[in-house]
């Protein structure tokens, strides 16, 4: 940890996150808008490990909250792409299509 | 790191897109490395690069996406989503150079030798007890659904 500052690796962070939030955007495909989230959801993480490195503690070690907080988002958003490729894959049962602009009623 | 995860969105396809986003997680477990997480660093390639990543390319070679080549992208996604975030990303630059007390390196830690699976686990186990159950019972109910979802045939 010999120059890097905490602004450096939030830089890295909010750029992460930027892109994950260009991706869902722009992108049409179902699939890439997930992994985009996913993207998102670890520039959270990095953030956050980065501000427990930051704040050491009276002990002189990491605050471990954070690192307890990234580890219950980890597992969450694990479940959560269980769920949501299961969705997908019912939806191009369905459909046949994977592509956002294809799904347009709410009910079929 | 930032050019993998630029690759993911830019490719057309879904497969390259995939394992540009495993880089971006290996490259992202290097930086957890660094800050001294190396527990988070080992749970963040076991979960992402491997559970996440299989499930992904298992879904992408099911559903065999071939028409996405012949997409273009949409003009109006694409300004708005360049505008967007672009915005966003000003934002960010101007918060973070006025936030000074980042600005200062990393503060040394008073041990050489960190075991950080036992301190997180003494942390997780005594202060988020409650919440590490209730999460318990989250992935059992997606666990769930997941079978409910890919049983039954939507009509």
């Amino acid at each position: 940890m010999n120059q890097l500052t905490l602004n450096n690796y939030l830089l890295a962070s909010g750029l992460l996150f930027t892109l994950g939030f260009a991706g869902v955007l722009l992108r049409r495909n179902i699939i890439i808008i997930f992994m985009c989230l996913e993207l998102m959801l670890n520039a959270a993480n990095l953030s956050l490990v980065a501000f427990s490195r930051f704040h050491v503690g009276a002990d002189g070690l990491p605050n471990y909250n954070a690192q307890v907080l990234v580890f219950f988002i980890i597992t969450v958003a694990a479940a959560e792409v269980a769920v949501g490729l299961a969705i997908i894959v019912a939806l191009y049962r369905a459909r046949q299509t994977t592509h956002v602009e294809d799904i347009q009623s709410l009910k079929f | 790191m930032l050019a993998l995860g630029v690759s993911v969105i830019l490719n057309r396809d879904p497969v390259a897109s995939a394992l540009s986003l495993v880089g971006s997680f290996v490259c992202l477990a290097a930086l957890f490395v660094g800050l001294d997480a190396f527990f988070i660093g080992v749970i963040q390639i076991l979960v992402y690069a491997g559970a996440v990543m299989v499930l992904f390319l298992f879904i992408i070679m099911l559903l065999d996406l071939r028409s996405e080549k012949r997409r273009s992208f949409n003009k109006l996604a694409i300004v708005g989503g360049v505008l967007v975030s672009s915005a966003f990303g000003a934002e960010l630059m101007y918060v973070l150079s006025s936030f000074n007390q980042g600005k200062h390196p990393f503060p040394a830690l008073s041990v050489t030798r960190l075991d950080d699976v036992r301190s997180v686990g003494t942390t997780l186990f005594t202060y988020f007890n409650l919440p590490f159950q209730v999460v318990g019972i989250l992935v059992l109910v997606a666990t769930i659904g997941v079978v409910v979802l890919s049983r039954r045939e939507l009509k």
